[in-house]
């Protein structure tokens, strides 16, 4: 009974003049944000005889752009490479920047200051002046028009490494001495003992690094020159130009385009959370 | 199991030295409690043994062979750490079978091993738990399982029942105590509490400032105090010092006095007057801790608070004046200038 009226009275407390206001606020950032996306899915469920009917549920909605832009043209091809390039630069960074991360964090080695001082300035140096660098260096190597071409500027982050850096340093150093007295090499006891306690860290890195990828447009258009290898952003933008008036087929394309970033931001965010509360144990 | 050496041992952090040249046998299947004020060098000194710390100077010897340069790994040393450092992504199983991460024994040997310890250590019911849902004394238990299934030379231990209270405590004190007496392990302990250090060591090292200041049986350390420091580190509660000076072959208290004169509360029996010689001290009572077996009377004299104790059943009002004796046979003479014992009178 008094558990009840607790309740009820807590409800009570939340309705205030400060919470409705913030609420409303956010509540209508939410349907700015939320109603391009549902008109997007909308208007890929359209046939081209309905799109100008503005009605969010379609009268007859229908698959058929999804089956035409699948089986026709390169739109299956793209989706594959951006999901080459995402997955790989991903696991790349995952690898690279936590193992540069936890060396500078629980290492201490002549220059280790120098080194990540040199590492946090290139974060201060704007993509559009290093694009010019790395095609000179990709035209010397041959890597334009590759994969490889695509992705080597993004294989490590300056922004990963120093995001890993700073978990790293939460993790208790008796971990990794218990560890080094039980006999495990140091590159066992940071795959491990220190990787699973930064999780959090790793999903956050991870979310992070498969959006960008997934999104990247700019040096993938520079680099790439055949349709073959074109990423989704780039894919969608020629698709779009070959497809002007079509919309529920550009729609169609941009849907698709999007459920694979809100999957894995969908798995990868429990992480995030059950993650926080396993560092926080330390014991 | 092994004796340990410590060997003119220095420890440098850059320019500043904090351990100062000690020197240290740790028989075989010793229990060497090392006590000591904050950041006297006690965990430094077990690090080192450990071999997470570099030496810089001086020797090492477990078991005879020189150890300084060797890694942890290669020591083959267990250590509880005060926090536990138990994984906590892992199991209980699985953290207690990370102690044989290196050996070669196989698979089920291994596994009978993890459960042997647990079972000893009363884990058993918990090996498929993970730490988060373990009790703090459970915590600590399985970190002395990691340690126990390796079959290690010796056993460190960094201060491991601070972070368990009262009660969990004196009873962890009794399981490592039975843990050594059953393995035979040789063991360095390090701790605050002088409870721990008087009920579980073979033998106190006291530290203070980066050098040891005194070694022994814990009630050799407990009767003959070779100074200020050390008497009043251990013993609970602390040792009463006063300054004073010798008449007639009696102590007598008195500010300004060239030797300082020792007495612990125990011995200091108030409100019974036995016999010639010995201390005498009065005042008026400040406070009163009755414990049920004794009373503890905190009362000044000169503006110092001494401790005495009466019988349980007498607690004497606040306010009120008392008188205090102690027989010759217990009271401790140092000097006032340099606070080292000056011997039996
Ligand atoms: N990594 C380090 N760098 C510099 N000085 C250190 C380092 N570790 C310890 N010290 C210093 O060495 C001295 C001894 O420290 P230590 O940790 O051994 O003390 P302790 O006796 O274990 O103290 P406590 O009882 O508080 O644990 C202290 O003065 C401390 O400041
Ligand atoms: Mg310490």
């Amino acid at each position: 009974m008094t558990a009840t009226a607790d309740i009820r009275e807590r409800r009570m407390r939340d309705i205030r003049p400060g919470r409705i206001i913030r609420w409303t606020i956010l509540f209508i950032g939410g349907v700015l944000m939320v109603t391009p996306l549902l008109y997007m899915f909308s208007t890929s469920l359209k046939t081209p005889g309905q799109i100008y009917d503005l009605r969010l549920i379609p009268a007859a909605p229908t698959l058929a752009n999804y089956v035409e832009v699948l089986s026709e043209g390169e739109f299956p091809r793209w989706f594959l490479n951006s999901s080459i390039v995402a997955i790989v630069v991903t696991a790349s960074n995952l690898f690279f920047d936590s193992l540069v991360g936890y060396t500078l964090a629980k290492f201490r080695f002549r220059g280790r200051r120098l080194i990540f001082i040199a590492i946090l300035s290139t974060l201060m140096i704007p993509t559009e002046m290093l694009v010019i660098p790395w095609y000179l260096m990709s035209a010397q190597f041959g890597w334009l028009d590759t994969y490889w071409g695509i992705m080597f500027p993004g294989m490590t982050t300056a922004f990963g490494t120093f995001l890993m850096k700073q978990f790293f340093e939460t993790v208790p150093d008796d971990f990794l001495e218990a560890a080094r007295i039980d006999g495990m090499n140091e590159f066992t006891i940071w795959w491990k003992i220190a990787m699973p306690l930064v999780t959090p860290a790793l999903s956050a890195l991870a979310i992070f690094t498969f959006l960008g990828n997934w999104t990247a447009f700019f040096w993938p258009l520079i680099v790439t020159t055949s349709k073959e290898l074109y990423t989704l952003p780039i894919g969608l933008t020629s698709f779009a130009v070959e497809q002007a008036i079509r919309w529920e087929m550009i729609m169609t394309g941009a849907a698709l385009a999007t459920i694979p970033t809100l999957l894995v931001f969908l798995a990868l965010q429990r992480y995030i959370v059950r993650g926080v509360m396993l560092a926080g144990l330390k014991g | 199991m092994a004796t340990i050496t410590l060997d003119k041992l220095t420890k440098r952090f850059g320019k500043t030295e904090v351990i100062h040249g000690i020197d240290l046998d740790v028989k075989d299947g010793e229990f060497v409690v090392f006590v000591g004020p904050s950041g006297c060098g006690k965990s430094t000194t077990l690090r080192m043994i450990a071999g997470l710390e570099e030496v810089s100077g001086g020797e090492i010897r477990i078991g005879g062979r020189v150890v300084n340069e060797l890694d942890p790994k290669s020591r083959n040393i267990a250590m509880v750490f005060q926090n536990y450092a138990i994984y906590p992504h892992m199991t209980v199983r699985q953290n207690i079978g990370i102690g044989l991460y290196t050996s070669k024994l196989e698979k089920g040997e291994k596994a009978r091993r993890v459960e042997e310890a647990a079972r000893i250590l009363g884990l058993d019911p918990y090996l498929d738990r993970r730490p988060a849902a373990l009790s703090g004394g459970q915590r600590q238990r399985v970190a002395m399982g990691r340690a126990m299934v390796r079959d290690p030379v010796a056993f460190l231990f960094d201060e491991p029942l601070s972070n368990l209270d009262a009660q969990l405590r004196a009873q962890m004190r009794i399981e490592i105590k039975a843990l050594h007496q059953r393995l035979g392990a040789t063991i360095a302990y390090v701790t605050h509490d002088q409870v721990e250090a008087m009920t579980m060591a073979d033998r106190i090292v006291v530290m203070r400032d980066g050098y040891i200041l005194q070694q022994g049986r814990p009630m050799e350390l407990y009767s003959n105090p070779v100074d200020v420091f050390t008497a009043r580190f251990i013993g609970t509660p602390s040792m009463n010092v006063l300054p004073g000076r010798m008449e007639g072959g009696a102590p007598v208290a008195g500010a300004g006095g060239p030797i300082l004169i020792g007495v612990r509360p125990q011995d200091l029996q108030v409100g019974r007057r036995a016999g010639e010689g010995g201390l005498t001290l009065s005042g008026p009572v400040t406070a009163v801790e009755p414990l049920g077996p004794e009373t503890l009377v905190h009362f000044d004299v000169d503006g110092e608070t001494v401790i005495g104790s009466a019988p349980g059943s007498e607690i004497p009002e606040v306010g009120s004046r008392i008188e205090a004796h102690a027989p010759d046979s217990v009271i401790h003479r140092f000097d006032a200038e340099t606070e080292k014992a000056l011997g039996p009178s």
